[in-house]
């Protein structure tokens, strides 16, 4: 069984406007998405700034109101307002993006990752302090650091107290927001390998947001890619890279640095190829209002934004 | 090569904290020729955006020793009025961040107008006007007329990029910085700017320095890369030797932490680049970060090595390297 299922998910933002400041239309940042992760699998979202992908996740957590749509968390609907309640939200918790700025720079390591017990656990001050010295050896952080703040650490030492913090309550999903975007390449591989062994030994499911492909082939065994709030694209890792349906989705992996210089040419013909590809084919794969079609199966797995048949 | 248009010799700059002075560039040397891409590559905290800095001259209390020659100008001694008559003309700079770069209450025109009227002065109004349009379409934004007069906030990350390249080309320099231009963007407008700044180097026959830590971004777009690490350059090659033929142990662990296709672990580097009054002065700096290799084979005062023409590599420890999942032996005999 999926440990998450998002059905129909609509968050959408009122523009205000007009002499009584009344909503006057809408942004849908996050337009009719469904999804379902298994649990113990690492899901990416991929897209690009304004495509919905952070708000899809926000949602999840319950960090945004919810337009329309239903999100079942191991089978239980989360979404109305009464199920708010605690106990569920402990069970998915949430890295964000920039580990300089979540978190309280005024406050020891120590009361960072207590929190979150100290919300839901009825602990002793020293069997807090114990869980917090257990919780810095698994991210692998010295055991002294609980007296530290936020500052005396490096950009991927803050990230581990981030993820620290969302493992204390032993979380079955974690919603990973651009985990590694704001951090150089060899913290961001300590990061990385660091979130895998975490998922073996705790059996954690990702929902792993990231605008970056080469880190999202890395990790993830399902992807999405995201446009201006719909899905146009989603399948395997296998069925993305190598067999890319949507025009939008080829130009995001033809948009990749190749690592190899000898292929530098090479890739800069086919990205002008796909370039031309994507805007002379614009109108077969995006409606009139230049948004993404409803999905189609074309496998199993894979399913496209296409226009239907006909 | 009589191409070369940037030499830097020996530059050192540092930062006062408390009472001393710290070298964040520490004896720099380098070239950069005309119409070429020199990459330099390293983690923040490296120097790299120090050296950019340096050579622009934008650091206030900053010290500057060595020497800084662009064509036959030494820019550590210029004054700050020979310094603003380079500054936007001869030289320029592409900053990283274009939200804070640009004047949020300017027109964009205006804003681009502006290093016009201070270095063309003789420029007429409508001369400037037609220019800064030619610009605009030049890099590749469509209804310049219609963008003339609009502000920062009504533009998405990517145009303001380019307002921020029109500015840095107005002038038609022959040095461009460029300081991580694409790292606020997303991957397809990165694409588009790369290209941009590429097709630019062509047509201005310019020199550029493009200073990034995306190692994707400088195998597209570099011909030589410098890496560097802790305030030094540890290694400098044209760009196929550096990917293909990699020596500095530096140079090879940033390489393996790339995640790419097949890789099942990434390499991380140990320890963190040590903060500026904790650098090891003597010595092999990386030494700290590969505690599993023999101490006895870092120099004592590690200098670059040519090791084939034009490739440099700092240190002798390069040919006693391995990666701790490796033997020991099959890296020995690679070597030979």
């Amino acid at each position: 069984m999926a440990i998450l299922d998002v059905n129909g998910l609509k968050v959408y933002f009122p523009i205000k406007g007009g002499v009584f400041n009344r909503t006057v239309g809408h942004i849908k940042a996050v337009d009719d998405v469904s999804f379902s992760i298994e649990q113990g699998k690492t899901y990416g979202l991929v897209g690009e700034s304004g495509s919905g992908k952070s708000t899809t996740g926000r949602a999840i957590v319950g960090l945004e109101n919810i337009t329309a749509g239903k999100i079942l968390f191991e089978g239980e609907d989360i979404t109305s307002r009464k199920s708010k309640t605690k106990d569920m939200r402990k069970d998915i918790q949430m890295i964000f993006q920039d580990p300089y700025s979540s978190l309280n720079p005024r406050k020891r390591v120590l009361d960072i990752i207590a929190e979150p017990l100290q919300n839901y656990e009825k602990l002793t001050k020293s069997e807090e302090k114990q869980r917090v010295y257990e919780l810095l050896e698994l991210v692998g952080l010295n055991p002294e650091s609980v007296w530290k703040f936020p500052h005396q650490f490096s950009g991927g030492q803050r990230q581990r107290i981030g993820v620290a913090r969302a493992i204390a309550l032993k979380p079955k999903l974690i919603i990973a927001d651009e985990p590694v975007s704001a951090l150089d390449v060899s913290v961001q591989a300590q990061v990385l390998n660091f979130m895998q062994d975490i998922q073996k030994e705790l059996d954690l499911t990702y929902l792993f947001i990231s605008h970056d492909l080469g880190v999202v082939e890395h990790m993830c065994d399902e992807i999405a890619i995201m446009y201006r709030g719909r899905y146009v694209e989603q399948g395997t890792r296998k069925d993305i890279f190598e067999n890319p349906q949507h025009i939008y989705t080829k130009r995001l992996i033809a948009a990749i640095p190749d690592i190899n210089p000898r292929n530098r040419d090479a890739q800069y013909a086919f990205r002008q190829e796909v370039k031309r590809e994507y805007e002379d084919s614009f109108d077969d794969y995006f409606n009139a209002e230049g948004l993404a079609y409803k999905l189609q199966n074309i496998s199993d797995t894979h399913r496209v934004a296409l226009p239907e048949r006909g | 090569m009589s191409r070369k248009l940037l030499e830097i010799e020996n530059l050192t700059t540092s930062f006062k904290i408390g009472q001393a002075y710290y070298a964040a560039v520490d004896d720099v040397s380098l070239t950069v020729n005309r119409n070429e891409v020199l990459g330099i590559v390293g983690e923040s905290g490296s120097g790299k955006s120090a050296l950019a800095f340096s050579v622009m001259r934008l650091h206030n209390r900053a010290k500057i020793e060595g020497k800084i020659q662009l064509e036959d100008v030494d820019l550590v001694k210029a004054t700050t009025s020979e310094l603003n008559q380079f500054r936007g003309d001869k030289l320029s700079m592409i900053f990283q961040d274009p939200l804070t770069a640009l004047n949020p209450l300017m027109e964009i025109g205006a804003q681009i107008s502006e290093t016009l009227i201070l270095h063309r002065p003789k420029m007429s109004k409508q001369e400037r006007y037609d220019r800064v349009i030619e610009l605009l379409d030049l890099v590749g934004i469509s209804r310049p007329e219609h963008v003339y007069q609009q502000y920062p906030h009504e533009l998405s990350g990517g145009m303001r990029q380019r307002v921020i390249i029109a500015i840095a080309i107005a002038n038609k320099p022959q040095l461009l910085i460029a300081d991580e231009p694409t790292t606020a963007l997303d991957v397809t407008i990165q694409a588009q700017i790369l290209d941009l700044i590429r097709e630019l180097r062509d047509e201005m026959d310019a020199g550029i320095i493009l200073i990034t830590h995306d190692l994707g971004v400088v195998a597209e777009m570099a011909d030589r890369i410098a890496v560097m690490y802790a305030g030094q350059i540890v290694e400098i090659a044209d760009v196929h030797t550096l990917f293909e033929n990699p020596l500095h142990p530096y140079t090879k662990s940033l390489l393996n932490s790339v995640p790419t296709e097949g890789q099942d672990r990434l390499h991380v580097i140990q320890g963190i680049v040590p903060g500026l009054q904790h650098l090891p002065r003597t010595g092999c700096r990386f030494a700290a970060r590969i505690p599993w290799i023999d101490e006895s084979v870092h120099e004592e005062n590690p200098v670059l090595h040519e090791v084939t023409p034009g490739h440099f590599v700092r240190c002798t420890c390069h040919s006693h390297f391995y990666f701790p999942e490796e033997g020991k032996e099959e890296i020995t005999n690679g070597n030979t």
